[in-house]
């Protein structure tokens, strides 16, 4: 309950850097896999990733459950991707090589083996590299961090309140699921579809009813308080920028730029052994 | 940049807050993979309807990503703004419902129906395809499946948790003109 995020504090070089630091790394390291699709650079990343996570300290039994749900969605999403186009690899690299005839349209080429394991990689160099970012930042820290990239602190402190609100709306929930259900509201897998939507409904009023009326005693609060009247505003976790966090943020960035740049001279998106 | 009242700020926190629990404890799986059928949908485009564009659109930004670090699998960005999309949209109606002055009514209903189906088309079966497609280069007619079957499922989700929720909120506000002098 109270680790929702999994946060692990160990000593290691990637838990000292700031919050900020790693939060713009990781949106730079996201848009450079997500505009790319230059199969060696994707490689790089992945090793890279996983070197990351080794240096975090960080230890596959910490993240095995979501390791294991991970490992679940991609192989999902590449069984979908088959059976909707099976020769949706032919079209992106204007080859056909057959190694496999099974039935009517599906077949397997080397053209679709490559595309999915170019997706695989994609899948496989950010998703470490978030749960580095979820599992090395305190989320005490991650408003502080997004005021001082240049967000501004009303939006902040939003954030700020959510991540604050989380347990103690989850116990609300909690609450008045277990006086529902003392009332004979039935949500298990037993009731239908609708049954169970109404019942989740039954819950929802209430918690949604209740949450409104929160949100006037905290307004009311903080207005009391005089926020929102001053430019700026301190933040008790906030810390500074060291080199180490300035360095660690050229490279993310430079990333984005080599990303950008083989996929110009690539001339396309996509990486292309076959032709 | 517009300065936002401390009443949204709050609605924003609470409301991402509450996106967050109900997307992460109370999803019903659905058939189709990677896909639930997600009750936080309702909840948003009731906030949006009460609190504006701005607040829906940072309320399914911030409540979606909370939910995707949560889990821990990597951020899909195509549907984090999807459901961003979703909230702003929904939040255009607000001055059309005026669900703060007590009227709803089939009329209103009707039209808050409307609005969510529509929004909910343009949000899953247009941008979200159309980002994925430009992101994960991820073949049309998957993205289209997938797309369908969660826009038809929130858009469900959305007409019964959505109106219930504002049904039973006008009820609690006092009609405008509803005083008479005697």
């Amino acid at each position: 309950m109270t680790n929702l995020f999994n946060y692990i504090d160990r000593p290691s070089p990637i838990h000292r850097l700031t919050g900020a630091c790693k939060l713009v790394c990781l949106v730079a390291w996201s848009v450079a896999a997500m505009t790319s699709f230059y199969t060696p650079l994707l490689c790089i990343m992945t090793v890279a990733a996983v070197v990351l996570f080794r240096v975090a300290q960080l230890k596959v039994k910490d993240i095995s459950f979501m390791l294991g749900v991970m490992l679940v969605y991609i192989l999902m999403n590449n069984i979908l991707i088959y059976l909707f186009s099976p020769n949706h690899g032919t079209s992106l690299y204007g080859s056909q090589t057959v190694l496999l005839r099974i039935a009517g349209p599906y077949v397997v080429t080397a053209e679709q083996l490559f595309y999915h394991f170019n997706v695989i990689l994609k899948n496989a160099c950010t998703i470490p590299i978030v749960l580095l970012f979820v599992c090395t930042t305190n989320p005490s820290e991650f408003a502080a961090s997004l005021n001082r990239i240049g967000v501004s602190y009303r939006i902040s402190y939003a954030v700020a309140l959510a991540l604050r609100y989380i347990p103690d709306i989850q116990r609300e929930y909690r609450d008045i699921s277990l006086a529902q259900q003392a009332r004979g509201t039935e949500m298990s897998k037993k009731a239908s579809l609708v049954n169970r939507l109404k019942a989740a409904s039954a819950i929802l009023i209430p918690l949604i009813l209740s949450s409104m009326e929160r949100i006037e005693t905290i307004s009311n609060a903080m207005e009391l308080r005089g926020f929102g009247k001053g430019k700026k505003r301190t933040w008790y976790s906030g810390r500074k920028f060291t080199r180490a966090d300035i360095l660690c943020m050229l490279v993310c960035l430079a990333l984005v730029l080599v990303s950008l740049t083989l996929t110009y001279l690539n001339g396309g998106r996509y990486y292309n052994p076959f032709g | 940049m517009k300065k936002f009242s401390v009443k949204t700020i709050v609605a924003i926190g609470i409301g991402a807050a509450l996106f967050f629990v109900l997307g992460r404890f109370v999803a019903i799986p659905s058939p189709v993979p990677n896909t639930s059928i997600s009750v936080q949908y309702g909840l948003l485009a009731f906030m949006s309807v009460v609190y504006g564009p701005v607040a829906g659109a940072l309320i399914g930004f911030i409540g979606h990503t909370l939910i995707d670090f949560s889990y821990g699998w990597g951020i899909w960005w195509s549907w984090v703004i999807a459901s961003a999309v979703f909230g702003a949209l929904m939040g255009l109606s607000t001055k059309v419902l005026k669900l703060e002055e007590g009227e709803l009514g089939k009329k209103g209903l009707i039209k808050f129906n409307v609005g969510q189906v529509v929004c909910h088309l343009i949000c899953w079966m247009v941008i979200a395809p159309v980002l994925d497609v430009y992101m994960m280069g991820e073949p049309w007619d998957k993205l289209i499946a997938q797309g369908l079957m969660a826009g038809v499922a929130n858009a469900v989700t959305t007409a019964i948790v959505g109106s219930l929720l504002c049904i039973a909120y006008t009820a609690t506000k006092t009609k405008a003109g509803s005083l008479t002098k005697e």
